[in-house]
């Protein structure tokens, strides 16, 4: 099963968060598993409208994903995925 | 006599409390969210639960509440624009920011209500475990089309209020778009905007598109409100209506964010100026606030402890809060200044806050 491994400043919010197994063909069922895993991460992923962040990349065997807006990148069950933020702020 | 003895302060690293002590002084208490923009906190007085609204750079807007008094705090989904929802043509519409928050509970029945960029009204009737959207103000036919952002990239509600004497009878109040009234709890609402005027429009007195950057009421009379806007100040005796314009033609109370209603007297009223839109820092340098106890005809400006020929400073809209005799206000550079004499005379509290938000007595 593809393995999903999360930037460690979601700990903050989810201290039980670890890199997971997860089984999913595609982003947008990869964060519904997510999602059952860890209730409501999939709202710091994604906004209203389903789509990914702006400040939160997911790569997929060290690429970004392309498609961000309906998340339809496929997976493959070796894969890695990395759930990443943007470093930006003060 | 004052009797609120804490004082929340919103800030964009935390929810910082300060605390009165029997003596009357203030002091540090406590910071909440340690590193986290605190877009404002309210506090539902009726059930007595405090909320406080966060707004991370990365993973969105968040909501919290305590049912302890901020000994401990829960995440409650925030408001969610439904699926397939536009703030304009090809726009999607996802939450921005918690803007304002207010309530009226009647008998066991509490609606809280949340104000939003990018523009929607939420409503809640269980205590925030679920919101929806306000329909009657969300498909207002002048929304796609005349709202827009004005300092935020989209139009946001940053004022909800609600006559004590009918809950069903609210004001809103939105940059930029104007201000809004419903008498029926929020399927129809109206523009309330005459009068007002906006420089920065082809029509400066059309009637949507307008910036009130912060709209208050009088307590002991819902008639009359008052808002510190974008282009001067104004005011209304016949619950918006008509609004005169009562800037300080010439003088400091002209430009600004934040102002404070007296909750008895009717004709006063307080506001932190600053030096233009197009500069945003205090006039000369020098802060100042100003207070009129006649409904605006004149303004007098009061300086005495408050930095003069040094000073940055900005006062957000939810940034300034009177409690009888005694106010508050923070500002962008982190100051925090009390006056226990309506505002006449201040003291500094901290001089190095982060940037301040929104400031409330409870």
């Amino acid at each position: 099963m593809p393995l999903v491994q999360f930037t460690s400043n979601l700990k903050r919010f989810y201290p039980s968060l670890k890199e997971t197994e997860i089984e999913a063909k595609t982003i947008d069922e990869l964060i519904d598993q997510v999602n059952d895993h860890y209730p409501g991460l999939k709202n710091y992923l994604t906004d209203d409208q389903k789509s990914l962040r702006h400040h939160v990349n997911i790569f997929i065997n060290g690429s970004m994903i392309k498609d961000r807006r309906k998340l339809k990148d496929e997976i493959q069950k070796n894969d890695q995925v990395y759930i990443m933020q943007a470093l930006s702020g003060g | 006599m004052s009797d609120k003895r804490t004082l929340l302060i919103s800030t964009r690293k935390g929810l910082i409390t300060y605390k009165k002590n029997n003596t009357r002084k203030w002091s540090f208490d406590k910071v909440d969210f340690l590193g986290l923009p605190v877009s404002m906190a309210y506090v539902d007085k009726p059930n007595n639960i405090w909320w406080a609204c966060l707004d991370h750079g990365h993973w969105g807007s968040k909501m919290y509440r305590s049912f302890d008094e901020g000994n401990s705090w829960e995440e409650v989904d925030a408001p969610r624009y439904p699926e397939g929802e536009e703030v304009k043509k090809d726009v999607p519409a996802s939450l921005n920011y918690l803007w304002a928050m207010n309530g009226t509970t009647n008998g066991s029945t509490t609606s809280l209500f949340v104000g939003t960029e990018p523009g929607g009204l939420f409503k809640s009737v269980d205590n925030g475990n679920s919101f929806e959207l306000v329909r009657g103000l969300w498909d207002h036919p002048s929304r796609k089309d005349q709202w827009f952002g004005g300092g935020r990239d989209h139009p946001g509600i940053h004022s909800i209020l609600i006559d004590p004497k009918d809950s069903s009878h609210i004001f809103v109040a939105i940059s930029c778009a104007g201000v809004f009234e419903t008498t029926d709890g929020g399927k129809l609402w109206i523009p309330k905007n005459n009068g007002l005027k906006a420089d920065f429009l082809p029509d400066p007195k059309s009637e949507i598109g307008q910036d009130p950057h912060l709209l208050v009421a009088c307590e002991s009379n819902f008639e009359v409100m008052w808002q510190q806007n974008h282009c001067g100040i104004f005011r209304t005796t016949d619950g918006g209506n008509n609004w005169q314009d009562i800037t300080d033609k010439g003088g400091e109370a002209n430009f600004g964010f934040a102002i404070a209603a007296d909750p008895k007297n009717e004709k006063v009223a307080w506001v932190v100026p600053a030096l233009s839109d197009g500069i945003r820092v205090a006039i000369n340098n020098s802060l100042c606030v100003c207070r009129t106890e006649d409904g605006g005809r004149s303004w007098d400006t009061f300086r005495n402890g408050l930095p003069q020929g040094q000073s940055f400073d900005i006062t957000y809209r939810h940034a300034l809060d009177q409690d009888e005799e005694t106010m508050a206000f923070g500002t962008t550079t982190g100051n925090l200044y009390l006056s226990n004499d309506h505002g006449e005379n201040w003291n500094w509290l901290n001089h190095n806050l982060p940037m301040v938000h929104c400031v409330e007595f409870i």
